[in-house]
């Protein structure tokens, strides 16, 4: 059937069945490929994107439920976003398949806690795995966005 | 691994003779292979090499290419795959071509096993933490040969003395005159002037770039904003998208299957049965999933493997303790004096066990292929080009050197996608085929495919002896391993895998003990494993650091102390080297009530590193703080990419110290995602720093060193706080 999504600020419409996950009309109807796949059970965080501000994994999101929701993909951050200057700037990425989903969760979290604690980023980010082991480095440029955009 | 290098290098005469035809068909012609042909007579008489799909990139050589813009592109015959080796490798280059470092980027190398094996391995593959090691010399000598041509391109031009230019940030200067030429202005110049057969090094005093903080990631940018382009985001005009249903049990093979009610998921186009399971190929991911979802399938479990994980290793116990069947033979891998009577008396007796470890990289295995005719195309996150090469040769009946590989950036790999079979890659070649025409086709194996289909650590089984003698440091060292060997079963097996004992075998401390007895058994069942991030080390690292300090407590030494006096009588001076400054930079400020510190020391792959970790236990799961590194791995190229290694190496390892575990029950994997194979996770993760001891030695690795000492540092912190020492990991059981 056909469903209406607006994802970052633009209404795309795709033939698809409601029960497919955001994920996969994302990464192969839309070829927004930003968005990734890691795990399929909204274990890893990979997928995370924001809906309506609020980070959610759009692996276990079937578009049959987003609705007029306006979604938020690593695409719609536009490249300049404070967390992608800091990303950038500690050299956080390893392999970087994670980093998508790192960085759409860090940004939900500053968006309602601009100066979160060690504990509030511990809670947004703990849903978001990295086998590279980058933690430390996030959690810097965390705390050098959040300066940053004091 | 070291030995598995070894090997390596002489794979061409190891090869598997049935593929020795392969492997002399394809053959380089000018340099340059012709693909999409059919062999001709030069092509078959030629050298036994093969790969070259691309001639030579420049007048450069195979490495550097300089535009007229004067942007320079370094040509990385590795894969990238979170490690960091192209901000390295690129910068080796950049430091003797004098380039501006601004105006330096990375593209992956085509396959070419002629311009592009790994020096010490002799064939195209990125693995054993080599790198950086096997590309100094030559990445040094080409970014020279090239700053030498641009350098007379401009005396020509200007006619003056060589002597007097200068080239410093992609600019040639003639100071007497005050004239300059950027190396895009002088690129078509110098690519007539014949490259030097000795270009001169610099001498590493003079290096500006090489072992500071400005040699940076080149791929952060594209990483942190979604642009950059992995193997899942291949998305090619008209491509198919295939998931295999694979058995439960290894070993396992197709009976029959009912596609029925697959064939009516919409976007599925064709169902096919493979040697390795029953592909389901769609219009989608999702196509592809829903449609395996709805397939039957009945296998044939005669061959599989049907143990548990406990009796594999109740079975590895009987054979450690020589009780099994006459005809396992240990094979002894090092032995020292007498062992006759050397082992009477008061012992030191434990075991230690390792499970089955998943290498769980972010992005699942995958790869995208086009077959036409004896053409292959493969697109992917390859980390064994060669390798891949003669194995998917092997599958489409064709030649390595007509099997074309445009590398991709992977998603993590941990050691996972380099392995002797290829096997994903020759399944997704296998369906391309069936498909045809050279449309193109995504294999996707998902997060439970990938979970479930191994090739992982293997489960392994030490078992040891020793004796301590009057001054209370070790007399006799006996020493049992049991655990499948990677190596075994492939083209380049064959002789004792000493990638199950290295760590043991050529410890400094069998090096300080009079009589040594060590031995190992390597059982073949249908587990597939593989090289796992430091692969031998992993277990090695921690049974002989764990079993150093329990010696040490043993004989009522410090265990610090314990260390240097084996150290100094092995002769050991890169591990006091590595353990002075960790220790010093740690310091012995006194720690909170339930912390304790614990330190590890290890070499491999010629990279020393020791750790210590300030540890405790909270809600009886062990907590890493702090982990303070040091580490010796020759000529620093790329500080800040050590300590990012250092860091994730230490998370990597922490991960699956604490929580890794593969089980078999009745030979099904019982971990299928991450809700039952944990992972760390940013509220468990340890801050890292490292240190480097300063050296001239040649560049080794860094991208395993990091990861097995974690687990013998906590083990040796948990000892102090608890008393106890740790005989099987993971730390939290299930």
């Amino acid at each position: 059937m056909s469903i209406t999504l607006t994802i970052n600020g633009q209404t795309q419409t795709v033939q698809a069945d409601p029960d497919t996950p955001l994920l996969w009309v994302l990464r192969d109807e839309l070829k927004m490929t930003g968005t990734k796949y890691g795990c399929g059970i909204a274990q890893c965080g990979a997928c995370t994107v924001h809906l309506d501000g609020t980070a959610v994994r759009s692996c276990q999101t079937p578009i049959g439920v987003v609705g007029a929701g306006k979604i938020t993909t690593i695409e719609g951050l536009g490249g300049t976003h404070p967390l992608q200057t800091a990303w950038v700037k500690h050299d956080v990425p390893q392999c970087g398949y994670c980093q998508s989903g790192q960085i759409m969760s860090a940004a939900a979290l500053l968006a309602t806690k601009p100066h979160p604690t060690d504990d509030d980023i511990d809670a947004a980010m703990t849903g978001n795995i990295c086998r590279c082991g980058t933690y430390q480095r996030i959690r810097a440029a965390i705390k050098t966005a959040a300066g940053a955009a004091a | 691994m070291n030995a598995i290098i070894k090997r390596l290098i002489r794979a061409e005469a190891a090869v598997d003779p049935s593929r020795r035809g392969l492997l002399i068909g394809a053959v380089v012609s000018g340099g340059a292979l012709l693909v999409g042909c059919s062999p001709t007579p030069q092509m078959l008489a030629g050298p036994l090499s093969f790969g070259a799909d691309k001639p030579e990139p420049s007048a450069f050589g195979a490495f550097i290419r300089i535009g007229s813009d004067g942007w320079v592109t370094v040509l990385n015959k590795h894969q990238e795959m979170g490690q960091g080796n192209h901000a390295g490798l690129a910068a080796i280059v950049c430091e003797e071509l004098d380039a501006d470092w601004d105006k330096v980027k990375v593209e992956f190398a085509p396959a070419n096993a002629k311009l592009y094996a790994n020096t010490l391995l002799g064939l195209q593959l990125t693995g054993g933490s080599t790198a950086i090691n096997n590309s100094w010399d030559q990445l040094r000598l080409a970014g020279a040969a090239a700053r030498s041509m641009l350098v007379q391109a401009a005396a020509k031009r200007w006619n003056v003395a060589v002597s007097d230019l200068t080239a410093k940030n992609g600019v040639v200067a003639h100071a007497p005159s005050g004239r300059t030429a950027g190396y895009g202005d002088l690129v078509a110049d110098a690519g007539q002037i014949p490259p030097p057969q000795a270009p001169t090094l610099k001498n590493p005093k003079d290096f500006t770039l090489v072992g500071t903080d400005r040699v940076r990631r080149k791929d952060s940018r594209a990483k942190s904003t979604g642009t950059a382009q992995y193997t899942q985001d291949v998305h090619l005009p008209d491509m198919l998208t295939a998931v295999v249903a694979h058995p439960k049990k290894f070993g396992a093979t197709v009976a029959s299957f009912d596609d029925s009610q697959t064939r009516k998921v919409a976007g599925v186009v064709d169902v096919v049965k493979l040697p390795t399971g029953v592909a389901v190929i769609a219009q989608s991911t999702y196509a592809a999933k829903m449609g395996r979802e709805a397939l039957v399938v009945k296998w044939n479990e005669d061959k599989a493997e049907k143990r548990s994980s406990d009796q594999i290793l109740a079975d590895y116990k009987v054979i450690a303790a020589g009780k099994g069947d006459p005809k396992v033979k240990l094979q002894m891998f090092q032995t020292a004096g007498d062992a006759t009577n050397a082992f009477n008396g008061d012992l030191f007796e434990t075991t230690y066990d390792f499970p089955f470890l998943a290498h769980a990289a972010m992005e699942a295995m995958n790869c995208v292929a086009q077959v036409k005719g004896l053409h292959t195309k493969l697109t992917y996150g390859s980390q064994g080009q060669t390798l891949d090469q003669i194995n998917v040769a092997t599958t489409v009946a064709t030649m390595p050197g007509m099997v074309e590989i445009e590398t991709l950036p992977a998603g993590g790999s941990f050691g996972r996608r380099s392995t002797l079979k290829s096997e994903y890659v020759v399944e997704c070649a296998r369906i391309a085929k069936h498909v045809g025409g050279g449309r193109p086709v995504k294999l996707v194996w998902t997060r439970e495919d990938d979970m479930t289909g191994g090739v992982y650590r293997p489960l392994v089984h030490h078992a040891l002896a020793v004796k301590l003698g009057a001054d209370g440091y070790p007399a006799a060292w006996r020493h049992r391993i049991v655990t499948q060997s990677i190596m075994a079963g492939s083209p380049l097996g064959g002789g004792f895998d000493t990638s199950t004992a290295e760590g043991v075998q050529g410890s400094p401390y069998l090096a300080a003990t009079p009589v040594v007895d060590a031995a190992a058994y390597s059982p073949v069942f249908p587990v597939p494993i593989g090289w796992w991030r430091s692969v031998g080390a992993t277990h090695t690292a921690f049974v002989m650091e764990h079993t150093i300090d329990q010696l040490a407590h043993k004989a009522g030494k410090d265990p610090i102390d314990y260390r240097r006096a084996m150290y100094a009588k092995a002769k050991a001076d890169k591990h006091l080297a590595v353990l002075d400054l960790a220790l010093e930079k740690a310091g012995n400020a006194p720690l909170p009530a339930g912390w304790a510190r614990g330190v590890a020391v290890h070499e491999c792959f010629g990279t020393t590193v020791a750790q210590v970790a300030e540890v405790t236990i909270k809600d009886g799961v062990p907590r890493v703080g702090r982990v303070v590194s040091a580490v010796h791995c020759g000529i620093a190229v790329a500080p800040d990419q050590i300590a990012a290694q250092m860091e994730g190496g230490v998370c990597y390892g922490l991960s699956a110290a604490l929580y890794g575990a593969i089980t078999l029950k009745d030979g099904e994997v019982q971990e299928t995602n991450f809700d039952r194979y944990r992972v760390l996770r940013m509220n468990e993760a340890p801050t890292v720093e490292t240190y480097i001891v300063p050296s001239g030695d040649h560049p080794t690795g860094i991208g395993e060193p990091g990861t097995p000492l974690i687990a013998p540092a906590v083990a040796n912190a948990l000892l102090v706080l608890t008393g106890k020492p740790t005989t099987s990991l993971p730390f939290v059981k299930a």
